[in-house]
């Protein structure tokens, strides 16, 4: 116990203090935390979570005094093969009020490599559930952890810290939800097979989109990408006659011009009447002529504007960083003082 | 206490309408989606003013209030609030609202302020003829349909606007989708024109008996905006004018039928001014 309450302390590594090629290193599978907790002593440490993801390896914990954070460092250290001088290079490590905000900020994705994003709740809150089914989340954490999730809430409703997406596959999703409203009922056509483009597609039926088609140059790995995404394939040398069937284009071949023409846009607009049509061009050099964009009812996005968008957004984030991390010092300043009231 | 007045009903209405746009300005502003359930209860409280206001006004006139130009916008304005209030919920249209209530105000606003609009007043205006009664209040109604699919529509271009000039965050964010605003438009449009050629018919009845008794200045400006509205949506149909363009024509109808109300209202005969103390129908 410290003079002014029990020792919660956080201790762990993460993208803001370890490279890639250390993080790998670092990382915790089932069986490796296992053999860390036989190596814990028995009653210094009678509570701990374990936070693992592929940015961060984190412990949250109460510790009896600071030769069993001590003890713990040096099992996490022969677990992983680390050099205890190399882990106290880039070790996190901060105890009381700072660990609060620490847990807190990290639950409301403000510490996360995407700022802002979402998926670190879950993954608090699965590590939350880790430990207190191995038993090892007692009073002070369970109130901890049950406060670092209201508080993360609280942050995500009040503050725009996660609103707008980031990353360019989801900026192309939130285009064509801006232009259709729902994807449900829209048809995709995915020009290439390659990366950026497979991401995109799968951005795309993550948001329930469903009738997708493939087209590519080489026709293998078109029906190979269109089986792996449950959807159709399309002969490349057909698709332009096929354009009017189609609410979103996808272009994202390494064609070295333009395969989509003006013309063959402007015949496909007659045939859809009053419905748009959106084209994401993410091919460099670009599939879509730029003077497509100036056709009614068509709307032409490319590289360079999802990115601009996506970089929009990410300001936008960052600029509410500073009253989120008010919010947070507020309320771990407040679960610190209930903390020593109940457990000092 | 001295009995309110229907104009005193009206200022209310108005009042309402302008704190549900002032409501939406400031979510607008603050970049954030306003409350819609907010927005709807203060539109449903100027609605429930202005449909007393203009019942005490139908009883002073002894008919559908629709004698001067101030009683015509009042009561396009009461339709598109009712259009609104009945099927706006479904639309899940984002900024409807917030635009409905703009134009209610704006318009509701005008006809009080300027004192022009209802210097004179019609009593038994239609003659106690049911039929020519049905006939205009369809017609005014149809109005109110085309001011919200002019409010559709300046929704569709300023989404436009933002989609090609490539800038879909902050108050652009809370704009619906363009497909959205485009089906609404159209839904909009047809269901104008199905009222307004069921209120022609019906005026058109009394018309073949007796044409005497309609000015032909009503008739070519009543007759072209049913035209003009008819062919936007032929148009439309045959996909001639889609996007931007049935947008345009959207806001730029509605101006035309605004404006179709002057020789519709001037071309009945003369109104009798009235004193001030039979001016204002007082509640009972």
């Amino acid at each position: 116990m410290t003079p002014t309450g029990p020792l919660v302390f956080h201790l762990g590594a993460s993208h803001h203090t370890a490279p890639l090629a250390l993080r790998e290193k670092l990382a915790l599978p089932p069986e490796r935390a296992a053999e860390l907790h036989t190596r814990l002593p028995a009653s210094g440490l009678p509570e701990l979570v374990l936070l693992n993801t592929c940015n961060r390896v984190e412990f949250y914990g109460v510790a009896a005094g600071p030769a069993d954070l001590a003890a713990l460092e040096a099992a996490f250290c022969a677990v992983t093969g680390l050099e205890p001088a190399d882990f106290s290079a880039i070790r996190a490590h901060t105890t009381g009020p700072a660990a609060l905000r620490h847990l807190l900020a990290v639950a409301a994705g403000l510490e996360s490599q995407l700022l802002g994003e979402t998926e670190i709740f879950g993954q608090v809150k699965d590590a939350y559930a880790a430990a207190q089914t191995a038993g090892r989340a007692g009073p002070v954490l369970n109130r901890v952890f049950q406060k670092a999730f209201q508080a993360a809430k609280h942050v995500r409703t009040h503050t725009a810290i996660n609103e707008g997406q980031v990353s360019v596959a989801n900026v192309a999703v939130e285009l064509a939800l801006t232009v259709f409203g729902d994807l449900r009922s829209v048809r995709i056509l995915l020009l290439g097979a390659g990366d950026i483009g497979e991401k995109t597609a799968k951005a795309f039926q993550s948001r329930g989109a469903a009738a997708l088609t493939v087209a590519n140059r080489t026709p293998e790995r078109a029906l190979a990408l269109a089986r792996s995404l449950d959807a159709t394939a399309l002969p490349f040398e057909h698709f332009p006659r096929h354009l009017a069937d189609y609410d979103i284009v996808v272009g994202s071949t390494a064609a070295p011009e333009a395969v989509v023409q003006t013309a063959a846009v402007a015949t496909a607009l007659d045939r859809r009447r009053a419905r748009p049509l959106l084209f994401l061009d993410l091919a460099l050099p670009r599939d879509i002529a730029p003077e497509v964009a100036e056709l009614e009812n068509v709307y032409l996005y490319n590289l360079d504007d999802l990115a601009k968008i996506a970089a929009q957004n990410l300001a936008a984030r960052e600029a509410e960083v500073t009253r989120a991390r008010t919010l947070i010092a507020t309320k771990a300043d407040d679960l610190w003082r209930q903390i020593v009231a109940r457990h000092g | 206490m001295p009995p309110l007045t229907d104009r005193t009903w009206l200022w209310l209405a108005a009042a309402c309408y302008l704190a549900g746009a002032a409501l939406g300005a400031f979510s607008l502003l603050r970049g954030r989606r306003g409350s819609t359930a907010a927005i709807y209860l203060v539109l449903a409280a100027g609605y429930a003013f202005q449909t007393f206001g203009l019942y005490l006004r139908g009883v002073a006139v002894h008919g559908c209030p629709l004698g001067n130009k101030f009683e015509l916008v009042q009561f396009t304005v009461w339709s598109a609030a009712s259009l609104y209030l009945v099927v706006g919920p479904a639309f899940r249209l984002s900024l409807l609202g917030f635009g409905t209530a703009l134009l209610a105000a704006v318009l509701g606003l005008a006809a009080l302020l300027i004192p022009e609009w209802d210097a004179a007043r019609r009593t038994h205006l239609f003659g106690g003829n049911p039929w020519i009664e049905f006939h205009a209040a369809l017609a005014l109604f149809s109005y109110g349909v085309f001011g919200l699919f002019a409010l559709v529509s300046a929704l569709y271009l300023v989404r436009h606007h933002g989609l090609k000039s490539k800038r879909v965050g902050g108050a652009f964010a809370l704009l619906p989708s363009i497909r959205d605003l485009d089906v609404i438009g159209l839904r909009l449009l047809a269901a104008g024109v199905a009222l307004l050629a069921l209120s022609l018919g019906v005026g058109s009845v009394w018309w073949i008996r007796e044409p005497a008794s309609v000015n032909l200045f009503k008739l070519l400006a009543t007759v072209g905006v049913f035209l003009a509205y008819a062919l936007a949506l032929a148009l439309r149909l045959n996909g001639r004018l889609v996007g931007r363009r049935q947008a345009l024509a959207g806001s730029g109808l509605f101006l035309g039928a605004l404006l179709s109300l002057t020789p519709v209202n001037s071309s009945r005969h003369p109104a009798a001014p009235v004193t001030a103390l039979a001016q204002e129908a007082p509640a009972r």
